[in-house]
């Protein structure tokens, strides 16, 4: 207790008489016990989005907001900016960048009116979408079903759940445990297009598949 | 004696409310290499594809290891090789795409694709090092964070 407390002030009348005299000490203190090698990148989004990321090391902020910028930090509070390339961020963070999980993925279906049965058109994509749900490690998949806005709110509610339940149960198909697949019936709530009541619109009529 | 009955029932509530999130998955493996492992409650299981993780879960890569998680939110984090990465809290409400994902990465290598969460809210996501605090506005991007070498 009393040593360190000591050492406070002596550094604190060391830095009073001269700040020069200081800096070689306080160089030798960063390297000897906390120097890091710590980088901080902000990537091009593969939406075409840019956000940002936000630094905050020991007092010190830096706000990254363009593709590539980055920041490395040496200390605590000892931050600083860099550009970085495609190039040098593939040799630092390969592995990671490689351990990047499949980007989730939505698909839609379409029904015949009044029915739970595939249009034509979904009919023929509805094998390729499967394999490619297929494809994918431990998915998860939510399924939800739509109706157009003709016939009743409860009766649309029950069809648009059908549908859901359809789709689902070709999914389990697949072998995909039933675990991995949530589905909902939204009714006539939630149009792709929105429509006067009693419209029939063939792009309301449909699944939705999100898959993770 | 009522206010003291309440204050007594309160933090017994709180503590089983935050029991109940932490047992709910935050997300899945979906990638996982070599040496790579899931610290939970002191017990270590292997990070296989498939495998839940949850709040309160340390993901351990070795020196050929690497793991991918999918998040309910849609965030995508991944580890490299001879990383110690700290899932801190996940809360994600589905409906309003509000709650908070911290994250301590201790060493290591990080890539993330941040979700739902971080759209919602640019408080809502966190990554911490030992030498920082990242805050992020709905983007991708790259850590890495250890001692230099000499």
């Amino acid at each position: 207790m009393f040593v360190p407390a000591r050492r406070k002030t002596d550094v604190r009348s060391a830095s009073a008489r001269s700040l020069v005299g200081l800096a070689p000490l306080a160089l030798l203190l960063l390297a000897g016990c906390a120097s890091r090698n710590d980088l901080y990148v902000l990537l091009p989004g593969q939406d075409g989005k840019i956000g940002a990321l936000i630094v905050s090391s020991g007092g010190e902020q830096r706000v990254l907001d363009q593709p590539y910028a980055a920041a490395s930090v040496t200390s605590p509070g000892r931050v600083e900016g860099r550009a970085t390339s495609e190039a040098e961020v593939r040799q630092a963070f390969g592995p990671a960048l490689a351990a990047q999980p499949t980007r989730p993925v939505s698909f839609f279906l379409y029904f015949l009116a009044d029915t739970d049965e595939l249009t034509p058109d979904s009919k023929r994509v509805v094998g390729q979408i499967f394999a490619e749900i297929a494809r994918r490690p431990a998915p998860e998949i939510v399924v939800i079903g739509h109706t157009d806005r003709v016939g009743a709110v409860a009766y649309n509610d029950a069809l648009s759940l059908k549908r859901a339940e359809k789709v689902r149960d070709d999914l389990l198909k697949l072998a995909i445990p039933k675990v991995r697949i949530s589905v909902a019936g939204r009714g006539e709530r939630e149009p792709l297009v929105p429509t006067a009541d009693e419209v029939s619109e063939p792009r309301n009529r449909r699944v939705e598949i999100s898959v993770r | 004696m009522r206010s003291g009955f309440i204050a007594l029932i309160l933090p017994i509530a709180l503590t089983f409310g935050v029991a109940a999130a932490a047992a709910e998955d935050a997300g899945h493996v979906k990638v996982s290499n070599g040496a790579a492992q899931i610290e939970r409650a002191g017990q270590r299981l292997p990070a296989a594809v498939g495998q839940a993780v949850q709040q309160g879960d340390v993901v351990i890569t070795g020196a050929d290891g690497s793991v991918g998680i999918t998040f309910r939110d849609n965030s995508l984090v991944s580890v490299g090789p001879d990383s110690v990465l700290s899932i801190d809290r996940f809360v994600f409400n589905s409906t309003t795409h509000q709650g908070n994902f911290d994250s301590s990465l201790k060493q290591g290598t990080l890539a993330v694709v941040s979700g739902k969460l971080a759209k919602q809210s640019p408080e809502a996501m966190k990554v911490k090092t030992p030498a920082a605090i990242l805050g992020v506005r709905g983007t991708e991007f790259l850590v890495r964070t250890g001692p230099a070498k000499d």
